[in-house]
C-alpha cells in the first residue's frame, strides 16, 4: 500500500529513518538537518522505534558512535549538513575503510567562511574521495526512495560500504512536497533484518577492528576498497529494480532526461535537476534538442553510463553547486570531461558554477546555458571552459 | 579480594608477542586493569592512536584475547560508548542474551588533551562504560611531546630544556578531578606500585551501573629517561611524594587511599629520571622549589576534598 502525503524533505527522510527502525541513531543539531534528529528523537521517546538514541556532543562523536554501534553488530545511522559533515570528515575516512555500512542522510549546505546557512554542495564535495558512497536526490520523494534503497546497498556483501543521501538544504529539506511513502511493513521486508558477517558483540568470536596497517597490506585493504565502489554500481542498479517492483518509482545510477536525440546536454545533481528539466521542457516545444543528464550516484562515479547517455550530444555543460579553487571548474566537472575524453567525438564541454551559499538558479539562468550550448555548436568555439552562473561579477 | 597465586590464573586478555618497549607502563597497567574481569566475563575493548594500539595490533597480529576496536586519536570515548549503546539497543530487543563489559583505553593526549570532548561527553551521557587513562606525561608515540599531562619543568621535544625557558612552564592538568565534576559514579587514580590498588579499583570500576573513569601513572622509559627495571620503583616514589596520589571517588565522595608516614622530597622523584636532569644544575632550584609548592598545595586539597585534616606529612 503507498500512501500519498505531503511532507518536506527532512520529513520524509526522518520518515524513512522511522520505518528502517535502525538499531542505534547517534547525532548532533545542525541547520538545515536539525529537524531530522529533533523528529526523530520523538520517534524514540514515544516508542515508534527500537533505536537507542546517542545525543552526542559533536558530529565528529556523531559518527564515531554510529561507528562504534555498526561495529558492534548494529544497523547504525547518523545525519548531519556542512560545518558538521566537515567536522566529521577524519571518521567519515575510518567508517568508509572498515566497511562499516552506515547510512546517514546530508541536507546539503554551505560551508564557512563566510559563515552561510543555505543550499550548496560544498560539504558533500569534500569528502568525496572518502570511500563512502553518495546519492543525490532531485526532492523529497527521491530523498525518501534513497534512504530505504541505501541500506540495501551499503549492507550488500559485495559492497560494506557506508551511503550518504544527499539532498538540498532548506531547497528540499524545508518545502513541503508531495511524495508517496510506503507502508511501514513493506519497508520493513525491502530492508530485511540486518546481520552482519561480523560483530565485535558476537561472543563466540574474537573481532580486531581499526588495525595498524603497514606498507606489506595497507595497498592492498585500500584496492579492495575500489572493488567494493566497483561492485556498488551494480548492486545500485539492481537494488533500484527491486525498488521499482514495490515503488513503481525505477532508479538507476543516472537519470536521462530526454537525451535520446539531443544536441545539448545540462548534467546537473539535486533540485537544480528539477528546474534543468522544466527549461528542457519548455525548450523542446520550440524545437530545440535538448536534454538533462542527472546523475544519481556522485561516487561511484558513473562514468560509463554518463558516456554511454551523452556518446550522441555535441555539447555539454555541467553545473556545479561547489568550486574546487583548482581554477579548472567544479569537482563534477573535472569528473564529467574525463570520462567523455576517451570517446574522441569532440564533445564540448563547459563548466558552469552556480547556486553558491544558496543563490537561486533562476530558470533564465538555465536557458542561458542552454543559449551558449547552441552558440558553441553553431561557432564549434568554447571562450569560457568555466563560467559562474547568476554571479555579480 | 583475589590473591596474586588467583591473578596469575586468569585468563589474559592481553597477552605476549606485542611490540611495547621494555620497561613501558602500558603493558603492566593493561594486564591489571582487564584482569579484574572474571574468566568467563566478556569484555569489549576500545583504544584511541597511540603507543598502546601501534604496538598490539599490527596487521595480521593483536595482542588482544578479546574483541577490539580502534578509531582514531580523539574519540576512543565515542567510540565505545556507541560500541555501549549497540549492546543496550540488542539487549532489550532481545538479539543479545550475554553481559558484556566495554572498555577504552587511552594515552595522555588522547585523553587529556585531543579526547577530551569525546570523553566527557561519553561520560554525561552515562554510558556503562570504563575509560582508562594510561597517564604517561607527553605524547610519546609521536616522540616525546609535550601535553597536558606534563609536569612543570619536564623536559620534552616541543618543551625542550632550553638556555632561555627551562622546559615545560605550566604544572599539569588534574584531570580526575575534571572526570569527578561529571558527577559520574566512580573516578579514580590509581598506580602500578600498588596491584592490590589498581585491582580494587578496577573491579569497582567494572562493577559499577554506569560510567567509571580511572587514572593510571604508566612510565614511559623513552619519555622520562629511567632505568628501565626501576619502573616500579620509580612509580612507588611518585606516589610516595605525593605526585601521584592514590584517591577514589565514589558517587561523589572523595576517598584518600594512601597516605605518606614522611614528607618525601619531590628531587626523589625528579632525580632518577632524565628529563628533569636540566632542573638539577644550578640556577634552576627555584623550578624545583615550584614544583614542590604545586604538589603541596595539590596535597592539602587533596586532603581537604577526601575530609581529611589539611596537613603535609611529617618531615
Amino acid at each position: 500500500m503507498k500512501n500519498r502525503v505531503a511532507l518536506t524533505g527532512n520529513e520524509a527522510v526522518a520518515q524513512a529513518m522511522r520505518q528502517i527502525n535502525p538499531d542505534v541513531v547517534a547525532a548532533y543539531p545542525i541547520t538545515p538537518s536539525t529537524e531530522v534528529v529533533q523528529m526523530f528523537s520523538s520517534f524514540v521517546n514515544n516508542g515508534k522505534v527500537d533505536t537507542e538514541f546517542v545525543t552526542v556532543e559533536s558530529e565528529h562523536s556523531a559518527m564515531s558512535a554510529t561507528m562504534g554501534a555498526s561495529a558492534a553488530g548494529a544497523r547504525a545511522m547518523t545525519c548531519t549538513s556542512s560545518q558538521g559533515l566537515a567536522y566529521m570528515f577524519e571518521v567519515v575516512y575510518v567508517a568508509a575503510s572498515m566497511r562499516l555500512p552506515i547510512v546517514f542522510p546530508v541536507a546539503n549546505r554551505a560551508l564557512s567562511a563566510p559563515i552561510n546557512i543555505h543550499c550548496d554542495h560544498s560539504d558533500a564535495m569534500g569528502i568525496k574521495q572518502s570511500g563512502v558512497i553518495q546519492l543525490f536526490s532531485e526532492n523529497a520523494q527521491e530523498a525518501y526512495d534513497n534512504m530505504i534503497q541505501a541500506i540495501r546497498i551499503a549492507e550488500h556483501p559485495d559492497v560494506l560500504l557506508p551511503v550518504s543521501v544527499n539532498y538540498d538544504g532548506f531547497i528540499t529539506s524545508h518545502a513541503l512536497d508531495v511524495l508517496e511513502i510506503l507502508d511501514d511493513d513493506t519497508v520493513k521486508e525491502f530492508i530485511g533484518e540486518y546481520h552482519p558477517q561480523e560483530a565485535l558483540l558476537n561472543v563466540n568470536e574474537q573481532l580486531s577492528m581499526g588495525n595498524f596497517d603497514m606498507y606489506d597490506y595497507y595497498f592492498e585493504h585500500k584496492y579492495q576498497q575500489v572493488a567494493a565502489m566497483e561492485n556498488a554500481k551494480r548492486v545500485i542498479e539492481e537494488v533500484g529494480k527491486e525498488y521499482a517492483k514495490i515503488s513503481g518509482r525505477t532508479y538507476g545510477l543516472i537519470e536521462a532526461y530526454k537525451l535520446d536525440d539531443a544536441d545539448m546536454a545540462i548534467v546537473v545533481m539535486n533540485s537544480a535537476a528539477g528546474s534543468a528539466k522544466g527549461v528542457c521542457d519548455e525548450l523542446r516545444a520550440k524545437g530545440l534538442k535538448v536534454g538533462v543528464l542527472k546523475p544519481r550516484a556522485f561516487r561511484p562515479f558513473p562514468h560509463e553510463a554518463i558516456v554511454d547517455a551523452l556518446k550522441g550530444v555535441k555539447a555539454v555543460a555541467v553545473l556545479d553547486r561547489a568550486e574546487t579553487f583548482s581554477t579548472l571548474g567544479g569537482p563534477m566537472f573535472a569528473d564529467v570531461r574525463t570520462a567523455l575524453y576517451d570517446l574522441k567525438a569532440d564533445i564540448k564541454v563547459v563548466n558552469y558554477v552556480y547556486g553558491l551559499g544558496g543563490r537561486d538558479l533562476r530558470l533564465e539562468d538555465v536557458e542561458q546555458v542552454y543559449n551558449d550550448l547552441g552558440d558553441i555548436i553553431k561557432t564549434g568555439k568554447v571562450d569560457k571552459f568555466v563560467r559562474y552562473l547568476g554571479l555579480r561579477e | 579480594m583475589a590473591t596474586l597465586k588467583e591473578l596469575a590464573q586468569v585468563n589474559e586478555r592481553f597477552v605476549g608477542g606485542h611490540r611495547l618497549c621494555a620497561g613501558c607502563g602500558h603493558g603492566i597497567s593493561v594486564r591489571m586493569v582487564l584482569n579484574a574481569l572474571d574468566n568467563d566475563e566478556h569484555v569489549v575493548v576500545g583504544c584511541a592512536t597511540g603507543c598502546l594500539e601501534v604496538a598490539s595490533t599490527i596487521y595480521p597480529y593483536t595482542a588482544w584475547n578479546c574483541s577490539f576496536i580502534h578509531n582514531a586519536f580523539e574519540n576512543a570515548g565515542a567510540t565505545i560508548s556507541g560500541v555501549e549503546a549497540a549492546y543496550k539497543s540488542l539487549k532489550k530487543q532481545g538479539k543479545i542474551k550475554e553481559d558484556i563489559k566495554f572498555v577504552a583505553f587511552g594515552g595522555d593526549g588522547g585523553t587529556y588533551d585531543i579526547g577530551l570532548q569525546s570523553l566527557s561527553g561519553a561520560m554525561e551521557r552515562g554510558h556503562n562504560m570504563v575509560y582508562v587513562c594510561l597517564d604517561n606525561g607527553a605524547y610519546m608515540n609521536t616522540g616525546i611531546q609535550r601535553s597536558s599531562a606534563t609536569p612543570l619543568g619536564a623536559d620534552t621535544t616541543t618543551s625542550p630544556a632550553g638556555t632561555v625557558v627551562p622546559g615545560k612552564q605550566q604544572p599539569r592538568k588534574d584531570l580526575a578531578a575534571v572526570m569527578a565534576a561529571h558527577n559520574i559514579p566512580y573516578v579514580a587514580q590509581t598506580a602500578i606500585s600498588s596491584w592490590q590498588d589498581v585491582h580494587k579499583k578496577a573491579k569497582k570500576a567494572f562493577e559499577v551501573d554506569g560510567p567509571a573513569f580511572i587514572n593510571i601513572l604508566s612510565p614511559c622509559p623513552r619519555g622520562w629517561r629511567y632505568n628501565t627495571p626501576d619502573i616500579v620503583e620509580l612509580v612507588k616514589i611518585a606516589v610516595e611524594t605525593r605526585f601521584w596520589p592514590l584517591f577514589e571517588v565514589e558517587n561523589g565522595k572523595w576517598k584518600l587511599n594512601k597516605k605518606p608516614k614522611k614528607y618525601v622530597p619531590i628531587e626523589e622523584f625528579l632525580k632518577p629520571q632524565g628529563r628533569f636532569r636540566h632542573l638539577f644544575a644550578p640556577g634552576n632550584e627555584h623550578i624545583i622549589k615550584r614544583i614542590q609548592e604545586e604538589v603541596d598545595q595539590r596535597w592539602l586539597a587533596l586532603l581537604e576534598r577526601c575530609g581529611e585534616k589539611p596537613e603535609l606529612p611529617p618531615r
